[in-house]
């Protein structure tokens, strides 16, 4: 869909489909979505909760439940992780491709020091010893502006404020360089001025080291701060993709339009906010089509029927919409 | 929706209304509370959490006062202050020229009547054993109103707040989704026909779609119910959006207060500058590139002496160390009379706004 | 969790306007899993079935659990007239078993039910006043908790002596401090719940917010509990029994009989085996219908 050579892309996703199966439920948590990441390069997952951006990542990372039904193609630099046996992704989850979290407190664990858990997840993984782990988990943590790194490597999860946390838990994340950092919704639970320090923070790092990012987010401010495309998802698929001006400026998806117009900001004091009537579908029972028609104000008979056409600008962004495909022929 | 249901013609005069529109409908001064850190051997107190300090302001009838402040600031338990769920240390309240708790003025339980709170958490703030329409009668029939007059108020007041009671009267509250939920707790506050209520985060867990669906209630409302509002935070587009006048806290005080188009296009404290500076931009031709504050809030518990920011302040000096900031008026202060700018800051530089403004 | 949460109506588009089919209320709806539940339904037959061989004795016996003959002690399984063989003075062991289980389901029930009551309130007071109250309650059941709740028993039915009653009496002070604590956890969490903070808000009572917001949510859970204290309570009072404390013989009780036939576990063991069998059963039975209850009733507290 996004055009770029294969040997190029640090990370590149195929038709990624989840669906979670159970006795008497099917839900379609992710409808084939697909995307491609070149080194240094950030792209953001921008979507309201259930639209199955958080799970696009977890299904990367073989972070979901055994009833879960994963299909598609991860591409990590050419070789697909998703076919290979378990053992070589563990290898390569945590290496090559690593996450951080919303909640730093659940991905630390709380019995042991921060400079324990870098130091053991470089030996893990590198099979150097002690002494060298412990000097790459300090440099580690100077590298995310730790400020005394050395007394702070001895400290346990809870003795740290939340934005150090998070801090620390990018660390574990670098620990053995990965080529790509998975972020989910880091910033969401920390104070805005504690979120723009990570926003920078992580700006700063990609530019020093030049891994991909694929950063979710529900909130359209922080994906216009980190990303440089963005990709809009509502009920398990991308109806917009584009570079971050692109979307911010001229969006073509009435959802995306929707979701920017219903961004709270001063300038719009005093008057009636624009907002997208009703609820996300339930994704055990989507309709066929279109899922956002039966929110959409433009929805016509089209959008019900199968198949929605997908309109392509020259600069590779991409909208799936009747509506833009009409627009786009006349 | 539900044009059909009964609303409420506006009267010009609330037959509750003592002072007139003069008077403030809420007066708070020097409230104050410290929690107590017990730990240790025989649980003796080893710290104080000094949630809420000396925080005085007024809130004007029809109006909405934003209480805005990154966590630990004291926002929350000012509003839980206010309601009586926890007993403040110091302080007076005032509802509309009565004080409340003493003898001669108003009790606690009119004071709830006339002023109610709806709750971050949509889901924990129903209880999961009743139905929507239960939930909202509950307070009414409680206060003596008779079962069926009170399922009858629940039902206008679902179709008031948007969700038609023949379809959701009889649900539970995890058959809802979380703004729909969030509706029901605002019909439930209103259920006692309260005069003011106070939002504590009311929008801060809903999807932006439905926070903006929420706030157009809640503007609605205001209008048809005269209501005044007291809403609390962190988020500083829907602060600036609903608010008319702003206060801003910092670790349990108050470090700027003023009418909304003043702080937000002049902000006088360098705290609430650096928290304007940090907000998102967006643009992304215009992204933020120097960390306006670096570290975190620092812990309530023994918060630094004098001025509580000037351990992140750029531009901290003796003094900031030594004496608390009175909250007065600056220098230079625009705005002067009926709706002051205040802020409690030593410094020259925020008094004199320093030409740094937030576009 | 449970699988009703995917399907159910929330997640549908708002805007449909046709009424919906009223929801089942808490109550039935958790009636309907626990029929959807094919052990619990299974092990709740059991247990009537239990409840039908014990109360009803005389229907399904017309021996005398009392008098035996010299001539049929210790019969084997099958022997026809004793189907279950006989015990060491010749008593049919089927009619012991049925009217034993009398004693037996007695002993064990109304020791759980008295503890449900006194430690049930004492535990929802705690939890919900807290503070000097709430901690005097739970240090004084944690000097409780300080003795194996088998000896506790014990030392108790000791300093009473022995006797139908005081076992029972027994066996309630064992099952209070257990009771107390997780009825003072739950109703701590509960009172917590933003829904208890905006009912006091509206200026309700403590007394009316115990009544109709934190005993709702509490009492679940608490009877779920109760329920597998049974299947300890069976056990503990058949033990002490079995140790000459409780029901004293000739009366048949499951426990007193599992003693008796102690001696002749190397001549009959099927028999000398089936009053420790049923004991397995019951309490087996009860803890598996507790688990039962426990997942009927779990509505995720968080969305």
């Amino acid at each position: 869909m996004l055009d770029a050579t294969v040997t190029e892309d640090a990370l590149r996703v195929e038709d990624l489909t989840v669906r979670f199966v159970r006795r008497n439920t099917d839900v379609a948590a992710v409808n084939g979505c697909a995307f491609s990441l070149k080194p240094g390069e950030t792209l953001t997952i921008l979507g309201e909760s259930g639209s199955g951006k958080s799970v696009t990542l977890k299904a990367m990372m073989g972070l979901l439940p055994d009833y879960s039904r994963i299909s598609g193609k991860v591409m990590l630099n050419g070789d697909d992780i998703l076919s290979m046996p378990r053992a070589a992704q563990a290898k390569l989850r945590g290496r090559a491709i690593s996450m951080i979290f919303q909640e730093p407190m659940s991905a630390l664990d709380p019995v042991y020091t921060i400079g324990h858990q870098i130091s053991e997840t470089i030996i893990q993984h590198e099979g150097v010893d002690k002494v060298t782990a412990w000097k790459r988990s300090l440099e580690l943590l100077e590298q995310v502006r730790i400020p005394s790194a050395e007394r702070r490597l001895k400290n346990f999860p809870h003795e740290m404020s939340g934005g150090m946390r998070q801090r620390a838990m990018i660390a574990l994340a670098l620990a053995c360089r990965p080529n790509v950092l998975l972020a989910d919704e880091p910033t969401t639970a920390l104070d805005v001025t504690v979120q723009i320090q990570i926003l920078l923070l992580l700006r700063q790092l990609q530019e020093e080291l030049g891994m991909a990012i694929v950063f979710v987010t529900h909130d359209v401010g922080v994906a216009a701060e980190i990303s440089d495309r963005i990709a809009v998802m509502y009920a398990g698929r991308f109806v917009e993709t584009g570079t971050t001006r692109e979307i911010m400026r001229d969006a073509r998806h009435p959802y995306t339009q929707g979701l920017l117009s219903s961004t709270v900001h001063g300038g719009l004091r005093g008057k009636v906010l624009e907002t997208i009537p009703g609820t996300p579908p339930n994704l055990a029972s989507l309709p066929p089509g279109c899922a956002f028609a039966p929110r959409c104000r433009y929805a016509m008979d089209r959008c019900s029927e199968g198949d929605i056409p997908v309109v392509t600008r020259e600069s590779g962004a991409m909208a799936r919409c009747v509506k833009a495909a009409m627009l786009e022929t006349t | 929706m539900s044009a059909a249901l009964s609303t409420p013609a506006s009267t010009p005069v609330d037959p509750r209304d003592r002072g007139g529109p003069a008077q403030p409908m809420l007066l708070v001064e020097d409230l104050r509370k410290h929690f107590p850190v017990r730990g240790g051997l025989l649980n003796r107190q080893v710290a104080t959490v000094q949630a809420v300090d000396d925080v005085s302001f007024s809130v004007r009838k029809g109006e909405t006062l934003g209480i805005v402040g990154e966590s630990g600031c004291g926002k929350s338990t000012t509003a839980r202050l206010l309601m009586r769920l926890v007993e403040p240390d110091a302080g007076l309240v005032t509802f509309d020229g009565d004080t409340v708790g003493v003898p001669h003025g108003i009790s606690i339980n009119e004071m709830r009547r006339q002023m109610q709170m709806v709750f971050q958490d949509s889901y924990s703030s129903l209880n999961p054993r009743m139905t929507v329409s239960e939930s909202i009668a509950y307070a009414p029939y409680m206060h003596g109103l008779p079962a069926r007059q009170a399922h009858e108020r629940a039902e206008a007041l679902l179709g008031q707040v948007g969700l038609n009671p023949r379809t959701y009267a009889r649900r539970y509250p995890h058959e809802l989704s979380g703004g729909q939920r969030q509706r029901v707790n605002i019909a439930r506050a209103l259920a006692l026909e309260p005069r003011m209520v106070i939002l504590d985060e009311a929008v801060a867990a809903l999807d932006k779609s439905v926070e903006a669906q929420v706030l157009n209630l809640l503007g609605d409302l205001k209008a048809r119910f005269n209501l005044t509002y007291l809403f609390i935070s962190h988020d500083l587009n829907v602060v600036e959006y609903i608010s008319d006048r702003v206060l801003v806290m910092y670790l349990g005080r108050v470090v700027e207060t003023g009418p909304v188009e003043s702080i937000y296009s002049h902000p006088r404290h360098p705290y609430t500058r650096a928290l304007f500076a940090s907000k998102p931009t967006l643009d992304p031709d215009r992204r933020t590139t120097e960390m306006p504050l670096t570290g975190d809030p620092p812990n309530p518990i023994n918060p630094p002496s004098g001025c509580r920011f000037r351990t992140r302040c750029a531009f901290a000096q003796a003094i900031c160390a030594e004496k608390v900031p009175p909250l007065e008026a600056p220098l230079y202060g625009e705005g002067i009379g009926d709706s002051p700018h205040l802020v409690a800051c030593h410094l020259p530089e925020a008094q004199a706004a320093m030409g740094v403004h937030h576009a | 969790m449970s699988e009703a949460t995917y399907d159910l109506p929330s997640t549908r588009v708002a805007a449909a306007e046709q009424p919906a089919a009223p929801t089942p209320g808490y109550w039935k709806s958790v009636g309907q899993r626990l029929i959807r539940d094919p052990v619990t339904m299974f092990v709740t037959f059991v247990l009537l079935g239990i409840l039908f061989i014990t109360i009803g004795a005389p229907l399904v016996t017309n021996g005398d659990p009392f008098t035996g003959s010299v001539m049929t002690r210790l019969k084997p399984i099958g022997t026809p007239g004793h189907w279950l063989g006989t015990d060491e003075t010749g008593r049919d062991l089927w009619t012991r078993i049925c009217y034993g289980g009398r004693m037996s389901l007695l002993a064990a029930i109304l020791p759980v039910s008295i503890a449900l009551v006194v430690g049930g309130f004492l535990g929802v007071v705690a939890g919900f006043v807290g503070g000097k109250i709430g901690n005097l309650i739970m240090r004084v059941m944690d000097v409780f908790y300080a003795f194996p709740s088998i000896l506790l028993a014990i030392a108790i039915c000791g300093i009473l002596g022995n006797g139908l009653r005081n076992a029972i009496f027994a066996l309630a002070i064992v099952f209070i401090p257990p009771l107390v604590r997780v009825s003072e956890t739950v109703t701590a969490q509960a009172r917590q719940l933003d829904f208890v903070e905006a009912a006091r808000a509206s200026g309700t009572t403590t007394m009316q917010i115990i009544r109709h917001h934190v005993l709702a949510n509490v009492l679940g859970p608490i009877l779920v509990y109760a329920t597998s204290l049974i299947s300890v309570s069976i056990i503990i009072s058949a033990g002490l029994s079995f140790l000459g404390l409780g029901v004293t013989p000739p009366q048949p009780e499951w426990g007193l009989m599992l003693n008796s036939l102690r001696q002749a576990i190397y001549v009959q063991p099927y028999v000398a085996a089936l009053p420790g069998l049923m004991i397995f059963l019951t309490s087996m039975c009860f803890n598996l219908m507790s688990d039962g209850f426990r997942s009927a009733m779990d509505v995720r507290l968080n969305k």
